[in-house]
């Protein structure tokens, strides 16, 4: 009985993954093998030519995605570390206040933030209006409808689960240790390359994990702020599900962009050396 | 916060999986695909037997309740029609504004329906098109009791008592009907607009907003070419599909927007765009430079239905509303705010009486909305507006990828 206990301890946590992940992929995956449309049903066809013709109809958008993704990872990595070390070194007493304001718009719903970001950014509205009537912008310029409101919008919605792991691995190294680097003549600079950043690697790994994948998938930003040439994949996704009630290639733009995500973050663990990365965060 | 760390994350998803694992997690998605291999069944339902309609509503009951999901701003803030119909018949509602696109709303239905659970609406509100079309091929409007419909069959408007989608008023009872047009931002355009050409020309390169659903911007792109719309054929789709195309590409459109065009122009985002006539009246009255008109070249003309979806809670006191909204003075407190063309044609009437009794301001908006070609269009007006494409499902599949490759390139 008690070498069991551990497997029924483990029981609920399996039958969640069961239900809610592995049964609806599996579902998901059958879906996206059949044929027909909405008001005959579907019928499993094994047609595998699902996946050439969803692939081949929307690989611009796809690209796009990553690239989008991409872009905005990198801008959120940009901007997240040295807040996340701000926070961590300076943050002294203040830090959970500092990580509550940081959180604090995430209260409010994440639709709702980004069409705020439509008004706030209007081609007349508070910011380029203003800037517009001080003659400091051309009056024909636009953010909005552009890549780079798009990028922006994910750089924003995405930013504390970039800021956070990284805040976690930089809160868990000793000052000791950056001491002592410098006590044996490093520079902070060198200290900083070759004590801090090593040590706060894991964070940095997730943090990239937890933002590209929900960033290139997302359909909101894209809807919102994006003009005529933003489409991402999650936008083709929800047209192809809600709007054209075509299961299948749903389905299988779902499972290509998974199956992509997953080669894309096994490559980016190989390069990025996980096992350096963790024996790092074990010393 | 020190369990936050990450490396078991990292750990767990880079080490390799052994195979004992790998075996159960076959197990466990064999099990998903006998769930899911036996498809997703069809549903097409033959029309509903006389009999069959009388003996359901014979076993129905008043419940006291009704749950209507409707669109946005398609009723008066302060719902004067439904506490009124809350007064008269002690029948309590709750109103949702859960509607923003039909394809959207019927995406989400479709799933739930199929599976013969309940939306949780007693009514819902979906434009005269392909889902609505589908709702009833799928059998998931119920068809309605024609002994409950005495306003309706008293007031309502001979057009709105024949319609081609549902004939015989068996599934629907129209709500509103409005005409899809183009407005423009006076602050920004100086000329009068008159013609669809308005939205080619390249002089509002990057500010002209054009509608995303493939049926809106498809009818638009025939239109401009001529071709109505209701009669229109494959080879039209595709040249309406290259108009569209080119105007993309000359850089004119914006964006392909769903319902906050009408934000956009009201700001100054887009200088001009495909509208719904009701929406820009409201922003008029909100004091905004917004200006509506119907292209020369013709308009289209839609009306939103009124439907009680299958497997819902309270038929009977959602017919009792439904007829309701067909009293002239409820029909008319209810169009003096949506402003769209209201079935009940008596609410012209209504509305000029209103005037005489008011005066200044409100008594101008009266008579304006009175006079308005657009919410009491006449027969030289309806003959301006054309219909939707009426699509079967084979047709649907031809339709659909020659505009959103351009709405969704």
């Amino acid at each position: 009985m008690r070498r069991l206990t551990p497997y029924l301890l483990a029981l609920p946590g399996w039958m969640w993954l069961a239900i809610f992940l592995v049964v609806p992929l599996a579902a998901m995956a059958s879906v996206s093998l059949q044929t027909g449309n909405v008001i005959d049903g579907f019928v499993m066809t094994f047609s595998v030519s699902n996946y050439g013709d969803a692939i081949g109809g929307y690989s611009t958008q796809l690209v796009r995605s990553l690239v989008y993704g991409a872009c905005a990872t990198v801008a959120m990595l940009v901007i997240g570390y040295p807040v996340a070390y701000w926070i961590a070194f300076k943050g002294g007493s203040r830090k959970s206040v500092y990580l509550f304001l940081l959180l604090l718009p995430f209260f409010v719903s994440f639709v709702l933030r980004t069409i705020s970001w439509g008004f706030l950014l209007a081609d007349d509205g508070v910011l380029l209006g203003t800037l517009k009537s001080w003659g400091l912008l051309p009056a024909g310029f636009h953010v909005l409808a552009t890549a780079f409101a798009v990028v922006a919008g994910l750089t924003y919605n995405w930013l504390p689960f970039m800021i956070l792991p990284i805040y976690v691995a930089l809160e868990r190294v000793d000052p000791r240790v950056v001491e002592a680097a410098q006590d044996l003549y490093a520079t902070r600079g060198a200290a900083f390359r070759k004590v801090v950043l090593p040590l706060s690697l894991p964070g940095v790994f997730a943090g990239v994990l937890m933002t590209f994948v929900p960033a290139t998938a997302d359909p909101v930003n894209a809807q919102v702020l994006g003009g005529t040439g933003n489409t991402m994949i999650g936008n083709i996704i929800q047209t192809e599900y809600l709007v054209n009630n075509d299961y299948p290639t749903a389905s299988a733009l779902s499972f290509t962009l998974m199956a992509v995500l997953l080669v894309g973050i096994f490559a980016y663990a190989r390069v990025l050396g996980t096992e350096n990365v963790l024996e790092a965060a074990a010393r | 916060m020190d369990r936050l760390h990450t490396p078991a994350l990292v750990r767990g998803m880079t080490q390799p999986r052994t195979r004992r694992d790998a075996f159960r997690l076959a197990g466990l998605s064999a099990a998903g695909l006998a769930l899911a291999a036996c498809g997703v069944q069809g549903q097409k339902a033959a029309p509903p037997k006389p009999d069959a309609v009388k003996d359901f509503w014979a076993k129905q009951k008043k419940n006291g309740k009704v749950v209507f999901a409707n669109w946005p701003e398609y009723m008066p803030e302060d719902h004067g029609p439904l506490k009124k119909f809350q007064q008269e018949t002690g029948i309590s509602y709750e109103y949702k504004e859960d509607i923003n696109e039909n394809a959207e709303f019927f995406g989400k239905a479709d799933p739930v329906l199929r599976a013969g659970q309940s939306l949780g609406y007693d009514i819902v509100v979906m434009t005269n098109g392909i889902q609505l079309q589908h709702m009833i091929e799928l059998g998931y409007a119920v068809a309605l009791d024609q002994s409950r419909m005495p306003n309706f069959q008293a007031n309502a408007g001979a057009k709105y008592k024949e319609r081609s989608y549902d004939p015989g008023n068996v599934y629907t009872m129209p709500y509103a009907s409005g005409v899809t047009g183009i407005a423009y931002n006076t602050k920004y355009v100086k000329d009068e607009l008159t013609s669809i050409e308005a939205l080619f020309d390249a002089k509002y390169e990057g500010r002209v907003g054009m509608m995303a659903d493939a049926q809106e911007i498809g009818n638009f792109g025939m239109i401009a070419l001529g071709v109505d719309p209701e009669k229109s054929t494959e080879d039209d789709w595709k040249r309406a599909g290259e108009k569209l195309k080119a105007q993309r590409e000359a850089g004119i459109v914006r964006k392909y927007y769903d319902q906050n065009y009408i934000d956009a122009v009201s700001r100054g985002d887009v200088w001009l765009t495909m509208a719904w006539s009701g929406d820009v009246f409201q922003r008029q009255l909100a004091g905004e430079p917004v200006k509506f008109y119907v292209p020369e070249e013709g308009g289209t003309i839609w009306t939103d239905n009124m439907l009680i979806p299958k497997n819902a809670a309270n038929p009977v006191d959602a017919m009792t509303l439904m007829d309701y909204f067909y009293k002239p003075e409820i029909a008319a407190e209810l169009d003096e705010f949506i402003q769209f063309v209201t079935p009940v044609p008596a609410v012209q009437d209504l509305l000029r009486k209103k005037a005489e009794t008011a005066s200044g301001e409100d008594k101008q908006a009266l008579l304006d909305m009175a006079d308005s070609p657009l919410m009491f269009p006449t027969e030289a007006d309806y003959a301006k507006l054309r219909n939707y494409t009426k699509l079967t499902t084979a047709q649907e599949q031809v339709f659909n990828p020659i505009f959103q490759s351009i709405t969704q390139a």
